[in-house]
């Protein structure tokens, strides 16, 4: 089946050897492994971007093949940090105060431990007690399920509402922005328990290895990420290309007809939308390690437009796309706030990239919307010499379906 | 594609080669201040402040026969940004020490990395305490250099019995309102005289809050705001407090996050008398000040004001410079080392101090608004020493930061140990 | 003559029984009184503090110099100065050229810059004093604000001594509403202060039924309650309020801690305690014959102390049962801080009273409150309700729309001074060039994406962002001030408790008339006609002869200007920043599509249950806002769920999909 399926799919092992390539790449070049030339700094950026490309191919499943515009996946994938996040400081925490504790002259209650812990996780935020949520903190198989169950959980209940009471389109591109948007004022109160605007911090820092250096732990992270966005290739790949992938492009084209053709609809719709929530969750947990902090701005509804805008750039509707755009976009940005691209002087006006870089990537969405809506994924159709019917001009008959003169004219 | 992923890895060389070149011949300085996104208002001054201050360094000759170069980088009030761009300027663009962030938040994001690294990172801004880092010089104020002497102010001063504590949702207000609950329940005052109310960041719409806030004068008390609102929200509210007429002889209002800079986006006529704290004023008299003000306006713009954080990032800066010169090096340890019990002027008058706990001695000033949004001074005190850990919560009150004696930021008292090198996060 | 007046008042002011003039010695003849005091305490005036400064202040009040009150009312008002060069006090007045000075004695000495003179600046607190001090003599003074003035000074800080000269004034009051103001405070002084009980009582049911902060003011610290505890069978001394029951009207624990407040009990032994003593008691590696590794549980830690206690070697410790039966041993009850019996049910039965009508008044606040949330919602959506909801076109940068209108509000007062003129200036300005910035938009971008819905919410968002950083370019990060012009000051005060400011007042006017608008252009034009036709069929509106490009193009345009005029409205009422359209854009398109698209009614009911909602719920939980902001938007979402076409939806073939 597999053999089969890679065998019609030539572009998932082109896509898998070049991310091999990369990766090893990458290690050679790396402070730790190899000739030192990378810092671990940029390490860590690219291990940041592999995991942003995994969450934009969850993105481009749910919107480019199943016609949904979700707004709200960064949400699911914010969720998936906060869940590895809470065992990470939990954690770390635990080995502090039982450093802290040894030194007393009765050796400690299970009681007096996870008060210091709670001490410690909460004393920044004004509180002492570990709030409800942190139950399975103290256990990384449990908080690792939970990386994959709260935002299923999630994205199951809204999705089964929404699909239900069939909101679809711009409508429930809202919803689900409505739905980041509470989510994220929630995290941001301290009575959530999650430490309100601080977050959770210092996720850098693995528990257990501390002798390990990060050049050392941004590598092996790294390695980590390609595998997930691998097998995450792997599966959306799977996924589009039989009998259900079919039928979910069949949902985007026209949903209506698809139904009446007896297929569940909203269980599709469903399933993906799961499905990609808990891709997302997955790239989030691999990310937040790498980043250090998380807290509920990541959450803001933005950010999952963000992730609609690289999917947008790279060429929704194929799978190769959405990693394209979300590397390209992300790593841009990063290099034109670092301060590092030069500036421009036009001799009146200089200009200066940290301030006129959003203006431009504004503009540039404007631009890829209006003139490519294949985005850079475009080019390799180009590059195969395939080209889309020009559908350019105007209706010859009455209904969204008909041919335009340009098309008739061919 | 695969172009395109060569051409990224080339560029990422270009990138990585490019910052290799050109050591040794400066010092560097990292500037991490955010330059867009929601906290660039109060951030780019800072960095300005930092271009100045370097500038004039070197038209005096540098440091240790350097010119200082500062490198300035935007974390974009992005949190985990803060982290990653802390540790591009430590190893990629190899600084020396780093100026920057404001919100306690990005500090704590920038914490790990910096302790990891052994990092120098001088923080500017008046925060929540609880905290000594033995890699960050705190220049701004201690709860005990700005909320506590407010309060007392505000108890002995204005006699105000009832306390309406209301603040932005976040760490900063957070602990500090935590504080200030234990310590005035320490003053007699009941928790049912103690209101806490907190609004999210950029909060706009504030009738019902005020009106709240009146009501509590009911039962004849004498009530008094302390409000740690951050921001752009201040000036929903001080507009929606001038409507209601509360005058500050009703109801006085003692700010901890509004200075000059803050004012300048209200018209203050309304205001006049309410109050705000901080360790520096721009109306004080001193020909210091008088002299770094007019420095500042020849630098940025004549419209441009003076701040509290800024006055801290020119001790901090002042303080290192010291330093360094004493130490005869850049490298950190012996910087640090060299900084304990270093003084400088502070522009107000008096001497700021470096103390064993990162933290500075600094006057408390108390002003009231004037109807041209700067502040007369009604109180200041003289220098006090600004405590890492309050010892108003019972359990931050054993712990003790000493890294001159102890080398530690986190020491207890009672049990004689040392609780933790690294900080929390 | 002179000194004769001097040592006559000199002995009288001995009399007052502060210290600080009593050791100042004799006074030098020739100096005039009042600037003798201030010479003589010059420290305590350069550096005043509300608590010391009394004294100071009653002599400089009681020497019956007339200059003293001079003296007085200049330092309040930052009129009183040190010349730096010899250090002697001056009075000081704005002049050119610096400060015009006079000598305490007030005689005129000359002008000097600012630079030569220290201002005093007495903090609140040390003004508030002087007030006080100056309200007997200003009580009756010919001018009529400096009437006010003392009463507003009794009304802040009332104080018994002041009864009996706001009482002489009442009758010499001229001004109807002074004397009706007098006669109030006079009223609450008395049931504060008089000395005899049935004045008292008579001046408290004199109030019956009024709703005024200053009487609850007055009235509740008569009913404040401290609790008490004592030994069955021992009475309590007071006032007593009313019996407290332990377990229902306080806990265990509280009545516990009462009792060792009142030192009646031991303290009880907190788990640290016990922890130091067992610490403080280990032998050979354990204690009380438990080695030290067992102690890592609470239980176990109770079980040694228990030992070490049967030993003798730490102190018995209250067990909960003994607890218990130390509470159930004592009765606890509220007594009142005012003696007073027939005083205080009283002032209970005034309270009580008014507690309905005081309820119901603030439930019409908060509906005030939630009105003028809904209208700015509303006036925030209403152009959205044209675009989104009449051409459904998503257009994300609407709030940026609403960030240009605040924003050309603010240039235009660069330009205008007079808030006024500008305000009328920038109000159809502001529309204007949103309205342009609308047809750019539709023009260049929007006309190519109708049939692409999902892409024109892409596309706009990239110009939401462009725009956003372009006014941080060109405006600064800070925050600008759009300040409203003077007669939109202040509140409208129905009564203490319901009140609203003008300038939400102003909001929910502009809110209506936008409405009217609104209905009389669709209903009643044929822009209206024209609109409603495209937007239900293009091509049949086509070929009847409408321009559908055009009629896209001004519907678009109106929408924006729209949002145009409700920046500058919400830049008067909170601040205008470039992320001023950001707050907004979420919750109108939330009200947009939970009133139901399409229809102007919808909106409305849509801000109108978005903003009940939201006060609704910060009543409930008045402590953390952000809550409520949450739970609304929870709300909403689920609301959603259950009416996917929102409060009014459109029927039939219009509705479309």
């Amino acid at each position: 089946m597999t053999r089969t399926f890679l065998a019609r799919n030539p572009s998932v092992l082109i896509f898998l050897l070049i991310l091999s390539l990369f990766t090893l790449g990458v290690t050679v070049l790396s402070e730790a492994y190899g000739v030192a030339f990378l810092s671990t700094s940029f390490i860590k950026t690219l291990g940041k971007t592999l995991c942003l490309c995994l969450a934009a191919l969850a993105m481009d499943l749910i919107w480019g093949y199943a016609g949904i515009l979700s707004l709200g996946h960064m949400a699911f994938f914010a969720l998936g940090g906060y869940m590895i996040g809470m065992w990470l400081m939990y954690a770390r925490t635990e080995g502090i105060v039982i450093t802290a504790l040894s030194n007393e002259a009765l050796p400690a209650t299970a009681q007096e431990i996870q008060n210091g812990i709670a001490a410690q996780i909460f004393g920044v935020v004004g509180a002492s007690e570990l709030p409800p949520v942190w139950l399975f903190a103290h256990s990384l198989p449990l908080q690792l399920m939970l990386v994959v169950l709260v935002p299923g959980l999630l994205a199951l209940i809204f999705g089964w509402l929404a699909f239900r009471s069939r909101v679809t389109g711009v409508y429930l591109s809202i919803l689900t922005q409505a739905m980041t948007l509470a989510l994220a004022l929630y995290l941001f109160q301290n009575d959530s328990g999650l430490r309100g605007n601080n977050g959770l911090s210092g996720l850098q820092n693995i528990p257990g290895l501390d002798g390990v250096s990060q050049d050392r732990v941004s590598v092996w992270f790294l390695w980590a990420s390609a595998a997930a966005l691998g097998l995450g290739y792997l599966l959306v790949a799977w996924v589009v290309s039989g009998k259900f992938g079919s039928v979910i492009r069949a949902i985007r084209d026209d949903e209506a007809r698809v139904r009446f053709l007896g297929y569940s609809v909203e269980g599709y719709k469903l399933f993906v939308f799961t499905l990609t929530a808990i891709i997302a969750a997955i790239a989030g947990a691999l990310y937040y390690p790498q980043a250090g902090i998380i807290n509920p701005a990541e959450l803001a509804p933005i950010a999952s437009i963000y992730l609609a805008v690289w999917v947008a750039i790279g060429g929704r509707g194929r799978l190769y796309g959405a990693v394209i755009g979300a590397a390209f976009v992300s790593l841009l940005s990063s290099w034109f706030t670092g301060g590092r691209a030069p500036s421009i002087n036009l001799g009146f006006y200089t200009i200066n990239w940290v301030d006129w870089w959003l203006i431009l990537l504004g503009l540039s969405f404007v631009g890829v919307t209006l003139f490519a809506p294949k985005g850079i994924g475009g080019l390799v159709d180009l590059w195969q010499g395939l080209r889309s019917p020009d559908r350019k001009g105007a209706d010859l008959g009455p209904g969204d379906g008909a041919l335009l003169e340009k098309e008739a004219k061919k | 594609m695969s172009n395109f992923k060569g051409a990224l890895l080339a560029s990422a060389i270009a990138m990585t080669a490019g910052q290799a070149i050109a050591q040794d011949e400066t010092i560097k300085i990292g500037v991490l201040h955010s330059l867009s996104g929601s906290m660039a208002i109060s951030e780019t001054t800072l960095k300005d402040v930092m271009l100045m201050l370097i500038a004039e360094q070197n038209a005096k000759g540098g440091v240790l026969g350097k010119q200082l170069e500062a490198v300035v980088v935007d974390p974009a009030s992005d949190w985990p940004l803060f982290a990653e761009k802390a540790r591009e300027l430590m190893t990629v663009s190899n600084v020396d020490v780093m100026f920057g962030c404001w919100t306690s938040v990005s500090r704590k994001s920038v914490l790990p990395v910096i302790e990891e690294l052994n990092g120098l990172l001088f923080y500017p801004v008046q925060y929540e305490g609880e905290e000594s880092s033995k890699n960050v010089f705190y220049t701004g104020a201690a709860p005990n250099q700005q909320a506590i002497p407010a309060t007392d102010y505000f108890l002995e001063e204005l006699g105000v019995e009832k306390f309406a504590l209301l603040g932005t949702d976040y760490v900063y207000p957070r602990t500090t309102n935590n504080i200030l609950d234990s310590y005035l329940k320490s003053k007699g005052i009941a928790e049912a005289d103690i209101f806490v109310n907190y609004t999210p960041f950029g909060h706009s719409d504030w009738s019902k809050i005020v009106a709240d806030v009146v009501a509590l004068g009911a039962d004849g008390k004498k009530v008094g705001v302390i409000s740690t609102i951050n921001g752009d929200a201040n000036i929903g509210f001080y507009k929606e407090l001038a409507a209601a007429g509360i005058s500050a002889d009703d109801i006085p209002v003692v700010a901890f996050s509004v200075g000059e800079e803050e004012l300048s986006g209200l018209d203050t006529s309304n205001l006049v008398g309410h109050l705000a704290a901080w360790n520096y004023f721009q109306s004080a008299e001193s020909e210091l000040n008088t002299e770094w003000i007019a420095k500042w306006k020849t630098f940025a713009d004549e419209n441009r004001v003076f701040n509290d954080p800024m006055e801290a990032h020119v001790i901090g800066f002042n303080l290192w410079v010291q330093a360094v010169e004493a130490a005869g090096t850049t490298d950190v340890d012996a910087v640090r080392s060299a900084m304990y019990g270093l003084e400088t002027p502070n522009l107000t008058g008096g001497i700021a101090k470096m103390l064993p706990n990162h933290h500075l001695t600094k006057p408390v000033l108390i002003g009231e608004i004037r109807a041209d949004g700067q502040f007369d001074i009604v109180s200041s005190t003289d220098p006090v020493p600004g405590d890492a850990w309050t010892d108003f919560l019972p359990e931050s009150a054993v712990l003790e930061a000493d890294w001159a004696e102890l080398d530690c930021g986190m020491y207890n008292t009672e049990t004689k140990t040392c609780v933790q090198i690294k900080s929390n996060y | 003559m002179r000194a004769a007046f001097a040592a006559v008042l000199f002995a009288l002011l001995s009399l007052i029984p502060f210290g600080s003039l009593a050791q100042t010695g004799p006074v030098v003849a020739d100096v005039p009184f009042a600037a003798a005091i201030v010479e003589e305490n010059r420290a305590q005036i350069e550096k005043p503090s509300r608590q010391t400064i009394g004294p100071v202040i009653a002599a400089l009040a009681a020497s019956g110099d007339p200059q003293a009150l001079v003296i007085l009312s200049a330092w309040a008002n930052r009129g009183l100065g040190i010349r730096k060069s010899d250090g002697a006090f001056v009075l000081i007045a704005e002049a050119e050229g610096g400060y015009a000075l006079r000598t305490l004695d007030g005689t005129d000495a000359g002008i000097a810059p600012r630079a030569d003179i220290t201002e005093l600046r007495p903090n609140a607190g040390v003004r508030g004093v002087i007030a006080t001090a100056l309200v007997q003599f200003q009580l009756n003074d010919p001018d009529r604000a400096r009437r006010a003035d003392a009463l507003t000074t009794i009304a802040r800080d009332p104080a018994p001594e002041l009864l009996a000269p706001l009482r002489a004034s009442i009758e010499a009051e001229t001004d109807p509403a002074l004397r009706a103001q007098k006669d109030r405070l006079n009223r609450l002084l008395t049931l504060r202060f008089d000395p005899d009980s049935a004045t008292r009582i008579a001046a408290i049911e004199s109030f019956a039924g009024d709703l005024g902060l200053d009487l609850r003011g007055a009235l509740n610290p008569l009913l404040a309650v401290t609790r008490r505890a004592a030994p069955l069978g021992t009475e309590i001394e007071g006032n007593i309020a009313r019996d407290l029951q332990p377990g229902s009207d306080l806990t265990e624990t509280e009545a516990y801690d009462l009792l060792v407040a009142a030192n009646l009990a031991p303290a009880r032994l907190t788990t640290a305690e016990l922890k130091a003593s067992l610490a403080a008691n280990i032998v050979d590696g354990a204690v009380a014959g438990i080695p030290l590794a067992d102690l890592n549980t609470q239980s176990a830690r109770n079980r040694a102390y228990t030992a070490l206690e049967v030993v003798g070697s730490v102190p018995v410790a209250a067990t909960d049962e003994e607890v218990t039966q130390i509470v159930a041993d004592h009765h606890f009850v509220e007594t009142y801080s005012e003696p007073d019996t027939a005083v205080t049910s009283a002032a209970q039965d005034v309270l009580t009273g008014i507690e309905v009508k005081l309820a119901a008044m603030q439930m019409a606040d908060l509906a005030l409150d939630a009105l003028s949330l809904a209208s700015i919602y509303f006036l925030a959506a209403i152009g959205l309700a044209i675009t989104f909801g009449v051409m459904r076109v998503i257009n994300m940068a609407h709030g940026e729309f609403i960030m240009m209108g605040a924003y050309t509000g603010y240039v235009v007062q660069l330009f205008i001074p007079n808030y006024t003129l500008s305000l009328i200036v920038a109000l159809p300005l502001a529309f204007l060039v949103t309205f342009l910035a609308g047809v750019a938009m539709e023009r260049l971008v929007i006309r190519h994406l109708y049939k692409r819905p999902l892409e024109t919410l892409l596309a706009t968002f990239g110009i939401s962002i462009a725009l956003q950083q372009l006014a941080k370019n060109i405006f600064g990060t800070q925050a600008r001030p759009l300040t409203s012009p003077a007669w939109l000051d202040g509140a409208l005060s129905f009564n203490d408790i319901v009140s609203i400011s003008y300038i939400r007042v102003a909001i929910f006017v502009l809110a209506i008339l936008f409405l009217l608008f609104f209905l009389w252009l669709m209903n009643r034009t044929r822009l209206g006609l024209e609109v409603r036709a495209v937007t239900q069929n293009p091509s049949m509106a086509a070929s009847m002869g409408i321009n559908p490009d055009r009629i896209n193009m001004l519907t678009f345009g109106l929408g924006s200007g729209i949002a145009g005029i409700a920046g500058i409205a919400i830049g008067l009422f909170a601040q205008v920043t470039s992320e001023i359209g950001q707050a907004y854009i979420v919750q109108s398109f939330m009200t947009v599509v939970v009133g139901g698209v399409g229809n102007i009614w919808g909106t409305l009911a849509g801000a109108l249950m978005i903003g009940t909602l939201q006060k609704g719920i910060e009543f409930l939980n008045p402590s953390n806002t952000l809550a409520a902001q949450t739970y609304m938007i929870l709300f909403i979402i689920l609301f959603i769920q259950f009416r996917p076409r929102g409060i009014i939806a459109l029927k039939g073939r219009a509705a479309g999909d």
